[in-house]
Parts: C-alpha cells; structure tokens; sequence
C-alpha cells in the first residue's frame, strides 16, 4: 500500500480493517475546473467496514470527491481504489461493487417504489429468479412493503430517502456511497436511516462512505472522519482523537471550525440553495 | 426490525454476454419511459393539435394555390407526409429537456453510477421517443382519411412509415440528448430548440419540393435528415408519389445518421454529471 503524504492521515487505518487492503483508497486524488483546484491531492484510506464521514465547508471538495470515488467524473491526476478497482482503469468492475445515494432526492417520482427499484435492479443485471424476491426483502428492510405500489411523487422526504438506500444496496454492493443523506429530513426520518445504514454494515459488511454537515450525525454515526478545507484533506481521525487534538473539552464544532478556518456556512453557494429549495418544493 | 439477510443473492459480479445485458437495459430504460407517457399522455395528445391544424387549415387553403408543382399528387397529398415528418420532428426536438430535468433532480447521476452501458441510456429513451412518434402518424392518418388523401393501406406500407416515423423520432431525440449535453440548462435549452426547428421545417422538402427552391436553400434541404424522412414517408404513403430515393435508401441514410449521433450523445452523456 502506497503511504500517505499526509501526516495528518496516519490515524485512520485503525478502524475495522480486515486484511492488509481498504476499501477505498486514494492516491494524491486531484480534480481541477479550469483554474479552481476542487481537490488537491487528497490521500485517504477507509477501512473495510468502516462508516467514514467527510466533513467540510460548502466548496471544500467533498462532492468532487464523491463524484470521482463513484466514477462519475476522471480526475485530473491521482487515482483511487475503490472496492479493489482503480476508479479510472475499472470503472465498470467499480460500479458493479458500490451504491450510491445522490445529494438531491433523486428517486423517479413519476414511477412506483417498486418500479424504481426494478429499474435499479435491470439496470444491475439482477437475475429475474431473484429479482422480485430482493426487491421484496429491500422495501420490507426500509419499511416500504405498504407504499411500494405508490407514485414515489407522493412519498414523503423520509420515504424516499429509504427507497433510495433501498436502490443503492439491492445489488449488495461492498461500499455504500452516500453525498448528506439525511440533509432536510426530520429527526425521526433521521434516526431511521441511520439505524439501517447501521444494520446494513452489520448484516453485509458494507463500508460506508457519507458526506455530512450535520455534526451529531457526524459524531454517533461515523467511527472516522476526515474533514476537508479548500480542496485538502485537513484533518482524519475518530471524532474523539479530533476533539482532543483541538482542547479540552472541544466540541466537533469546534474541530470543524479549526480545521476550516470559520463557523460552519449557513448559505451555501446558489447552486446548493437551488437544489435545497428544489428538494423542499418536492417534499411540499 | 427486520434484518435483510436471506438466501436470494443478487450475483451482479458475473459478466452475462455484452449483446444480451446491452438489450436488457436498453428494454428497461425505455419501459421506464412507455410507463410515464401512459400514465400521463397529455403531452403527446397535446402535440397532436399542431399537426392537424397544418393539414386542416394550412394544408387545404394551400390546396386552391396552383403555384406549387407537386407531380401527380394533390398538394394536400404531398404535404401530408410533410407534416407527419414535421409533427416528429416538434415532439422529438424538446426530449432533451427532460434530461436537463433528470440531471437536476439526480436522477441521471443515479443511472450513471450503475454499471449499465452508455448507450443503452441513449437507446432507450430513442426507442420511447419512437413511440411517441408513432402516435403522430395515428393522428395524421385519421386526418388525411378525413380528408380524402389517397394513401397506401398495404401492411407492408403502413409498416414502413411505422418504422421511419420511429427511426426519425429516435434520431431527433437523439439530437435533442446531444444540444441537452453541451448546454445543460433548462432556458438555454429552450431558445436552441425554439431556435432549430423552423430552419430544420423549412430547409426541407416537407411543405415545397426541393426543385423550386433557391440553390443555397437547396444545398441545406440535403444535408438536412429531415429531407430524407419526408421522401421516405411520402413514397411509402401516397398513392403515385414521386420521390428522390428509394425508401431504402432514404432509411439506410436515415440509419447511419441516427447511429453517428447515437455514438456522439453516448460519449457525451457522462459530462452531464461534471
């Protein structure tokens, strides 16, 4: 395994690994837009079975991270494995391996639950024998069995959010990719996700990968974080190690604002606010 | 709760054969779509109201002109393969929107990340369009027999047009998912699209033939697709229509066109997500 420029990284390889591999890891993982560098050179190393947090300021990269970890879009330079494939080389071997939840509810709302997830289920190859029989067991798992015969447009926030882990983890992938999934659910809606991604790492050994602005998912759900600033990788560790490299008696705010150099962001860029509103209009 | 360990297992890691999967998804996409334009067919019932305007209205005052040479058809029998050419063309064009739609709400990130072809993306929503096309040429067959236009009832001729009026609306759409790559905005889209489809009406044979135009005019109409679905269409529907090409030859243009833009929508389709 490729060592990590960064000194700040050496903490994260503790956590759950089975074996001498991760489950993701990238190598100086850099994106550029012209002349903004979204990502620089980002090294991070997740374990397998991991629930790793990405933490960061809007604009800090953790998006474009996302998006290349997911083969949605090629670095500029650096690479990554991800679920024993290099994102560039083997995508194709990649996206067979990860499910992914996308930042903006994103669930088909003209068609049904079930119909979503059959589509997700041909677009993966799943044989027709069992097909039908995990679609059942996915909608029964999120608790979906009575509405999965409704149009997704009537579902509420919480509900589709669950069709959608149900979606991303039908094919059983080993990482689960996951860009704030609980970002304008309620506390309830909250809890329940959490409880299955919880359960999904448990009964499959799912390594869990999510962004997040929230700090209390952060600090009860992730057993690693990394929190990115600018495009860098600033920091990782469990979020007791980073609360304690900051002082005593530091609050994951505190890290957060330490290692980023100011208070969370409260507007976003206008895209962000543009989907959020989109997202809410949905919703009613 | 319920814990979601059983017996089924999904085995998504074996490679079932290239051709076979490729059919499956592109089956799946477009079911997908068949789903959605039957549960709320206002949008291609709505885009059945211009055609039939054009013959009605248009086609019928342009009859009583005897200015335009059209063989040894009416001018309305002429036309009529025009406008069923030029009603693919309008509900075909603005598929693209949808997708600029489906890129916002995520739904185009979601299908990216599965391991599915590109193309099969591309080819689904071309054979949706094609049905969508293919309700146009119901509307303009009950129009035309309305009005009395001599057409081919063979199984073998209304097969044709069937075919070139899907084959046309697969290309368009095509076309459609192309513009909708390189502008990825719902306004921008728009004003391309209001943009495009009068020059593309226009600068084919669909309403004149290409003898009376001006050369330069002329030079357009050939290199326009359009030109080529309009001959087809009226060779395979017009009693004693005269046309440019064989319908074969018309349909093997018509192919390879809608193959090079499948190609180019395929490459480009990733990029929506950047």
């Amino acid at each position: 395994m490729a060592t990590s420029e960064n000194p700040a990284i050496s903490t994260v390889s503790a956590e759950e690994s089975s074996g001498d591999s991760y489950a993701i890891e990238t190598f100086n993982l850099t994106r550029r837009f012209g002349e903004m560098t979204a990502v620089d050179h980002a090294n991070l190393r997740i374990s397998h079975g991991a629930i790793f947090g990405l933490l960061g300021p809007n604009g800090a990269g953790k998006s474009t991270t996302i998006k290349m970890l997911t083969t949605l879009l090629p670095p500029t330079s650096g690479t990554a494995n991800v679920a024993g494939y290099d994102v560039v080389k083997s995508s194709t071997q990649v996206r067979r391996r990860i499910g992914y939840v996308p930042q903006i509810l994103s669930a088909d709302g003209s068609l049904t639950g079930y119909e979503n997830l059959k589509l997700s289920a041909q677009l993966y190859g799943i044989a027709r024998a069992v097909r039908k029989q995990l679609i059942e067991e996915a909608l029964r798992f999120m608790g979906l069995q009575d509405s999965a015969r409704k149009l997704v447009k009537f579902y509420s926030g919480g509900m589709i959010r669950r069709l959608e882990v149900a979606q991303a983890m039908l094919h059983r992938p080993s990482v689960l990719v996951l860009d704030e999934p609980t970002v304008g659910l309620d506390p309830i809606a909250r809890q329940t996700v959490w409880e299955r991604l919880l359960e999904l790492r448990q009964d499959f050994q799912m390594t869990v990968l999510l962004t997040t602005h929230a700090m209390e998912e952060a600090d009860t759900l992730c057993g690693t974080l990394a929190i990115m600033h600018l495009g860098k990788v600033a920091a990782v560790g469990k979020p007791q190690e980073l609360k304690d490299s900051v002082g005593d008696g530091a609050t994951l705010n505190d890290v957060f604002s330490y290692y980023s150099g100011g208070q969370l962001q409260e507007q976003g860029d206008y895209r962000d606010v543009r989907q959020i509103r989109r997202t809410a209009k949905r919703l009613g | 709760m319920t814990s979601v360990k059983s017996g089924a297992q999904p085995n998504v890691l074996a490679e079932p054969p290239v051709l076979w999967s490729f059919f499956q998804q592109t089956a799946a996409i477009a079911e997908v779509e068949l789903k959605k334009i039957f549960r709320d067919p206002t949008e291609v019932l709505a885009r059945a109201v211009q055609p039939v305007l054009w013959l009605v209205v248009f086609g019928v005052v342009f009859s009583r002109v005897q200015g335009i040479p059209t063989g040894n058809v009416s001018y309305l029998a002429f036309m009529a393969p025009g406008i069923l050419a030029q009603s693919v063309l309008f509900a075909a064009i603005f598929y693209g929107i949808a997708i600029v739609w489906e890129r916002d709400l995520g739904i185009v990130h979601k299908l990216l990340v599965s391991p599915a072809h590109r193309a099969s993306f591309v080819f689904g929503k071309a054979i949706s369009a094609g049905f969508r096309g293919a309700t146009q040429a119901v509307v303009i067959y009950l129009a035309v027999l309305a009005l009395g236009v001599q057409v081919h009832w063979a199984p073998l001729s209304l097969l044709g047009v069937l075919f070139g009026v899907m084959l046309g609306s697969a290309i368009f759409a095509t076309f459609s998912l192309i513009i909708a790559c390189l502008v990825k905005s719902r306004e921008r889209f728009m004003g391309i699209g209001q943009l495009m489809t009068m020059p593309m009406f226009f600068a084919s044979n669909a309403i004149y033939p290409l003898e009376i135009m001006p050369r330069w005019l002329q030079i357009l109409a050939t290199v326009n697709p359009l030109t080529y679905l309009v001959d087809a269409l009226r060779g395979l529907m017009i009693v004693q229509a005269e046309t440019l090409h064989s319908p074969l030859v018309n349909f093997t243009i018509l192919g390879v066109v809608f193959l090079g833009l499948s190609w180019i929508a395929a490459a480009l389709y990733p990029s929506l997500v950047h």
